[in-house]
């Protein structure tokens, strides 16, 4: 099994990043702004994977992301600030919670088409926000007071994981059938692929990822407001798959690492960062509609075999 | 004597006010060979997808196996054990020639999601099991050695062949072939043909097949069924249907500008 | 005679939107693009009649006729720059790049004038109150239902009895044939672009003048909820879309009316998945299924 001795590889190496980092900041290189900043793009990168999931992987174009990010926050928000509950539990319930708003909206979205799905997506966004914007438990407009309790280690190991469920998913005979569903719905069906099971399945994993990142995010701010889950941050998430190419999972990370860094530094220009952010998006769909790295991952660029997808065994 | 293996009853489909097919009856027994044969737009496609579940029919009934499929999504219809190609191939570009075969031998492997994620020791054994199964799909049709091209990097008739590896990796007990020999030169007919023959023996399935190529289908079929504007005109065996004067009347009436 | 006040409201609402959702329909059936940019060309519309009649000091028919017609062109320019090279793409890269193309236009009026409300001015237009079979309606509201019946009138007439409708009719059922029978194809598109975008425009013109208010970001959400009354009246249907966005206007004034104002806005969506979960073709929509 030479793959799962690559797996192991690439699993030391992001340890031994996460230690040097982890040390970095204890002894103060990294200071508040960096390790934020670090923070923020672990954060990123959980929602592009996610997304990258339902989106790149299973063909299904949801623009409304944010809705389960906004749902992972206030809930994993509620369980720290209301009832005292552990961060880890939190981050879990939120998680769960997003995985099950995933479940609901997917089921009678999912029946829908492209066009149709995304719009439909996007209206439950609009609809999760505004339930909490209409929730006086959670602070309405005004928002909601969280204590700061994300760290790097949480950050890190909740990044660790999504990447890895997210990728065993792929490489598995229900991310082939996923697969094969973006690639042709039809053809899938008739080969006894049951399409929306996988759908929602992908759906619920990505929702459920989403709330994990939520529950990371509320807890990096010191406030949550409604209007931070709005449709630009949909955007942003989508732009972050968008751009790294529809099927790459590297893609998507590097992606959301560079974007990450480029908003910091355009932070004081809002309007400046869409106008690039929606420039950048238009320019590439006309110019290379694969995004940068297509369906290819990074990871292959470093392979001196030929690409085999899915867990094959080599002969 | 016993059941057909398919029994299709006065099946029928409307898309709107238009009588795509109407009273289409068929049986297949088990182990026969049997052509569906028509001239363009008499509805032999629309025929298969109202087997397949892809068209629910709007009346009628389909009797598979001993249960009615009418009502079934084509994932259900599949797993009884009706498996099908595309007229107008319908590979999963982006994937590998072997992911494609593994894809639809997704429904036989046990090796949960759960144990995909965590990578259990199951996992590694379905997979593997799959691989297996899957390359011994590719080697019958001498695919094999291209299992980790794209697909869609297959030459046509390359990609034609895979399709038919594919239907075959679901397992079927009746396998439709709509149109295989499509675009293909009379040398790589025959050979599609002997292999047709040879899965079929092998598998022990039982073939309904549409096709254009008329010296193909009188050589190949056992019994033969003729469409016609959404109506059959005629049955029987190869000899039969090529003496019956409605289909003679439909094929020189109709079929002059086409000699595909 | 509650109800019948609450009607007209509602009518006059639904005919923003079916103005708007027009556009998106005659885009989508000739193009089968959701143009997302299509609710921020009804804010430029908005904003157009805005400085028209603040700061050229226009009335309110020259305004509206100003915005049709910056609108058009702004229609045809973002047809011709963003969507024209998209026409073999992916439905997935046209539509990443109609949100593109939306948030290009909402952040770059930002850029320019900052994101602050502007308010239309009073007394644009005589607001009296008349007397209806013992319903306050505003003369505002029936001016409103007026210009919106007129402009569909003339649309209708436009898409039957005129060349270029019957262009548009012909390629929006066969390009490639219609490209064979001699139309072309390019300008007919860009002719659908036009006169959607004016329909859109002077949807603005009317929103501010109905609402007031109006601001940078405001096409995001009339927008799709015209793409949702499209989809409720069928979409490639022009009758479909009138009937969809009247439809939606009556449906969001009463459940605004029965108290429920704070879900007014979800409401739309809850229609989207109801109908097409139940009739994906819409009300006046024809069953179309995909080849196999």
């Amino acid at each position: 099994m030479k793959k799962s001795k690559v797996f192991w590889v690439y699993i030391i190496v992001a340890l031994i990043g996460y230690g040097i980092i982890n040390v970095l900041i204890n002894n103060g290189t990294l200071d508040l702004y960096y390790s934020n900043l670090i923070i923020t793009i672990m954060i990123n990168i959980i929602l592009a994977v996610s997304l990258h999931l339902i989106i790149g992987i299973t063909g299904q174009f949801s623009i409304g992301h944010a809705g389960f990010l906004a749902v992972g926050a206030y809930v994993s928000a509620i369980c720290t600030m209301y009832f005292n509950l552990p961060f880890v539990i939190a981050l879990v319930v939120g998680a769960i919670v997003a995985g099950f708003m995933g479940l609901l909206i997917g089921i009678p979205t999912l029946r829908l088409r492209g066009d149709y799905l995304a719009i439909a997506t996007l209206g439950f966004s609009e609809i999760i926000r505004i339930f909490f914007l209409n929730w006086d438990y959670v602070g309405g407009a005004s928002g909601m007071q969280v204590t700061q309790m994300t760290t790097w280690t949480y950050a890190f190991f909740c990044t660790l994981a999504t990447i890895i469920v997210i990728l065993n998913f792929t490489n598995s005979r229900h991310g082939r059938a996923c697969i094969a569903v973006r690639e042709d719905e039809i053809a899938a069906d008739s080969m006894g692929i049951n399409t929306t099971y996988y759908k929602v399945v992908a759906f619920v994993i990505g929702a459920f990822f989403a709330g994990l990142a939520g529950g990371l995010f509320s807890h990096n701010f010191y406030v949550i407001l409604p209007v931070q889950f709005g449709f630009l941050k949909s955007f942003d998430i989508l732009i972050y798959v968008v751009l790294g190419g529809l099927g790459s999972m590297t893609g998507a990370i590097f992606a959301a690492i560079l974007l990450t860094v480029v908003s910091l530094y355009l932070q004081d220009f809002p309007e400046t960062r869409m106008i690039i952010y929606s420039l950048v998006l238009i320019i590439v769909m006309l110019y290379r509609p694969s995004g940068l790295m297509g369906t290819k991952e990074i990871t292959d660029l470093f392979k001196f075999k030929k690409r085999s997808k899915g867990g094959n065994v080599n002969d | 004597m016993t059941n057909p293996l398919l029994k299709v009853d006065n099946v029928g489909i409307h898309f709107g006010g238009l009588k795509a097919v109407s009273g289409f009856d068929i049986t297949l027994n088990e182990g026969e060979l049997v052509g569906l044969i028509g001239p363009n737009g008499a509805g032999k496609t629309t025929s298969f997808n109202m087997l397949t579940g892809v068209y629910k029919p709007t009346e009628g009934t389909i009797i598979f196996d001993g249960k009615a499929t009418k009502n079934l999504l084509p994932h259900q219809v599949t797993k009884l054990g009706i498996s099908r190609t595309f007229q107008n191939i319908r590979l999963f570009k982006e994937l590998s020639v072997l992911d494609n075969v593994k894809v639809a031998n997704h429904s036989l492997a046990k090796h949960s999601m759960f144990s995909a994620i965590f990578r259990l020791p199951s996992f590694f054994v379905g997979e593997e099991k799959m691989t297996e199964e899957s390359i011994a799909f590719l080697k019958i049709f001498g695919l094999d050695q291209y299992k980790d091209e794209l697909s869609k990097n297959l030459p046509y008739g390359m990609q034609r062949r895979l399709e038919i590896a594919r239907a075959l990796a679901a397992g079927p007990k009746l396998l439709l072939l709509d149109e295989p020999a499509a675009g293909m030169n009379p040398q790589e007919t025959r050979e599609l043909m002997d292999l047709i023959s040879l899965v079929r023996k092998k598998f022990n399935l039982t073939i309904l097949l549409i096709e254009h190529d008329m010296a193909l289908v009188m050589g190949i079929c056992e019994r033969i069924y003729v469409l016609d504007h959404g109506q059959l005109i005629a049955s029987g065996t190869p000899e039969e249907v090529q003496n019956d004067p409605k289909v003679i009347q439909a094929y020189l009436g109709e079929e002059v500008e086409d000699s595909c | 005679m509650e109800w019948l006040q609450q009607l007209i409201n509602g009518v006059s609402l639904g005919s923003i939107y079916a103005l708007i959702a027009l556009g998106y329909t005659m885009v989508y059936g000739i193009i089968k693009l959701i143009n997302f940019a299509h609710g921020d060309v009804f804010m430029i519309g908005a904003f157009v009649g805005f400085y028209a009649v603040t700061y050229w000091n226009v009335g309110f028919f020259p305004a509206l006729i100003i915005a049709m017609i910056l609108c058009a062109i702004l229609g045809v320019v973002i047809e011709r720059l963003a969507y024209k090279r998209l026409r073999n793409a992916t439905r997935i890269a046209a539509l990443i790049t109609a949100i593109g193309v939306s948030l290009l236009i909402e952040y770059t009026m930002i850029y320019f004038r900052g994101s602050q409300i502007e308010t239309y001015p009073d007394g644009l237009v005589p607001n009296t109150k008349i007397d209806i079979l013992g319903a306050q309606i505003s003369s505002q509201s029936l001016l409103i239902l007026g210009v919106s019946i007129s402009l569909m009138v003339l649309l209708q007439f436009i898409v039957h009895k005129t060349k270029i409708g019957k262009a548009m009719r012909a390629v929006s059922h066969d390009a490639d044939a219609a490209r064979l029978m001699g139309i072309n194809v390019d300008n007919t598109i860009s002719a659908t672009f036009a006169i959607g975008s004016a329909l859109a425009g002077a949807a603005g013109v009317i929103f501010g003048l109905y609402y007031t208010r109006i601001d940078p970001l405001m096409g995001l959400l009339p927008g799709v909820k015209a793409f949702v009354a499209a989809v409720l009246g069928g979409i490639g249907s022009i009758p479909g879309a009138m009937t969809g966005g009247m439809l939606l206007g009556v449906v969001e004034t009463v459940v605004s009316g029965l108290g429920f104002s704070l879900w007014r806005d979800a409401a739309a969506f809850v229609i989207l998945i109801i109908i097409l979960i139940f009739r994906p073709a819409g009300i006046f929509g024809k069953n179309t299924r995909e080849k196999v």
